[in-house]
């Protein structure tokens, strides 16, 4: 990789300063995104800025109706959080099946919400469960914040603090991985509050995106029958060597259905 | 550009003056020496580099020595040799749970974080558990024997 300058700012506060100060700066939490692309020259910071000592990011605590993730939390701590296994149980198990154990040891929830990437776990969780995401300068609804691949409403220097996921009746992710890499090639998380059912897909398109046809359907009738012939559009899915657009298309309606059948 | 890091390798001071953009896998092997923890596709994919950072198994790739500060890094030379081999690396060499030999420094330091981390170890966990690992000699066969073996050993 490229020469860069390594800052290690000890406040929110110092951060968002030298990213200001920097020519191309690139916030760094687990860095198992950015040091890879580092490394195949995809990214070229002049800076990293290292969050790694602002504690007031890390951690998981309950409040009236949600639970509050720290975005530097990493993988490993929200798998086997105690109080995510109570309050939100399909956050901790979505967490223990990102990628392999040493990654879950690294990676951090921000870190994966802020790059959007398309076949990230994380995403759907935030958008099922309609999150708000606090930033060191506002709060943004999660309907509001994915915007396509790699792309989120995050301005330039903006720093994702912390995630406010309301606990629902009952959710749940089922994915279908990638078998070498365990990205998500097709995930979908379902989510049920007061006869509302959320449903997020990730991994199918560009970004994370909600379907609201099997939501409705499943609003009037919470049964996978029910959305059996249901048939997304795979002109708006990814289409690689994993995995065609049709493909795609159907799996999202299979892993929707296995999602309601665990749901039941 | 150089940056003075502040850790301990494998229980003794080892601060040193990097360059920012050196990883923590290269610090090992080419500052100190420590040839043991291996690179087998630089892409975090492998495990073959696998060290153990405050404790917990990460990929030595995919870390920068400068993100090290204060930090205790263990790797295949810290926790035995060959006169006094750790339970994992003895459980190993009885189960033949190795052939050319290139993965397990890294399979090891995975399997020790495995068994501190989970309560039962039954097979399809020590599977999952070692899917950050990869081995092509094997058929991971003898692996999850290993580290069933070991396992016992180390909670006695």
């Amino acid at each position: 990789m490229y020469g860069f300058k390594y800052h290690r700012p000890q406040t929110i506060e110092e951060a968002t300063k030298i990213f200001a100060a920097c020519e191309e700066g690139s916030y760094l939490a687990g860095g198992h995104t950015l040091l890879p692309s580092m490394k195949q020259r995809l990214a070229a910071p002049t800076d990293l800025i290292d969050l790694a000592d602002i504690s007031s990011m890390r951690g998981i605590r309950e409040e009236k109706d949600c639970v509050v993730i720290g975005a530097l939390t990493k993988h490993e701590e929200v798998a086997s959080s105690e109080l995510l296994h109570n309050a939100i149980p399909s956050i901790a198990d979505l967490a223990g099946n990102i990628g392999d154990a040493q990654v879950r040891n690294r990676g951090t929830m921000g870190g994966s919400i802020a790059n959007s990437d398309p076949a990230a776990d994380y995403p759907s969780a935030v958008l099922g469960l309609g999150a708000v995401l606090v930033s060191d300068k506002r709060e943004i609804e999660a309907d509001e914040f994915f915007l396509g691949m790699f792309e989120t409403v995050l301005e330039e220097g903006e720093i994702l603090k912390e995630v406010r996921f309301p606990k629902p009746e009952a959710s749940v992710y089922k994915k279908f991985p990638n078998p070498a890499s365990r990205y998500a090639v097709v995930g979908v998380f379902v989510a049920r509050t007061m006869g509302l059912v959320r449903v997020a897909i990730t991994g199918a398109g560009p970004c994370v995106f909600r379907a609201r046809e099997i939501e409705e359907i499943l609003t009037k009738d919470f049964s996978a029958e029910a959305i059996r012939n249901v048939r997304l559009d795979a002109d708006l899915m990814n289409d690689d060597m994993h995995a065609s657009a049709d493909y795609r298309a159907n799996l999202c309606v299979v892993m929707a259905q296995r999602a309601v059948r665990e749901l039941i | 550009m150089a940056i003075k890091v502040n850790l301990k390798v494998n229980g003794e001071d080892a601060s040193s003056v990097v360059k920012e953009n050196t990883l923590l896998v290269d610090f090992l092997r080419e500052n100190l020496r420590l040839t043991g923890t291996h690179v087998g596709c630089d892409t975090s994919q492998c495990g073959a580099c696998t060290v153990h950072m405050d404790g917990r198994a990460v990929k030595s790739c995919t870390v920068l020595a400068v993100q090290c500060e204060q930090v205790e890094i263990s790797t295949i030379e810290g926790i035995g040799g060959a006169d006094n081999l750790h339970p994992m690396q003895e459980a190993f060499r009885e189960c033949h749970g190795l052939q050319c030999g290139f993965c397990t420094p890294g399979m090891i330091m995975s399997s020790i974080d495995l068994v501190r981390r989970e309560r039962e170890l039954d097979e399809d966990i020590i599977r999952k558990g070692l899917d950050g690992n990869i081995c092509r000699c094997t058929g991971y066969h003898n692996i999850v024997r290993s580290v069933q073996v070991a396992a016992k050993k180390m909670r006695n």
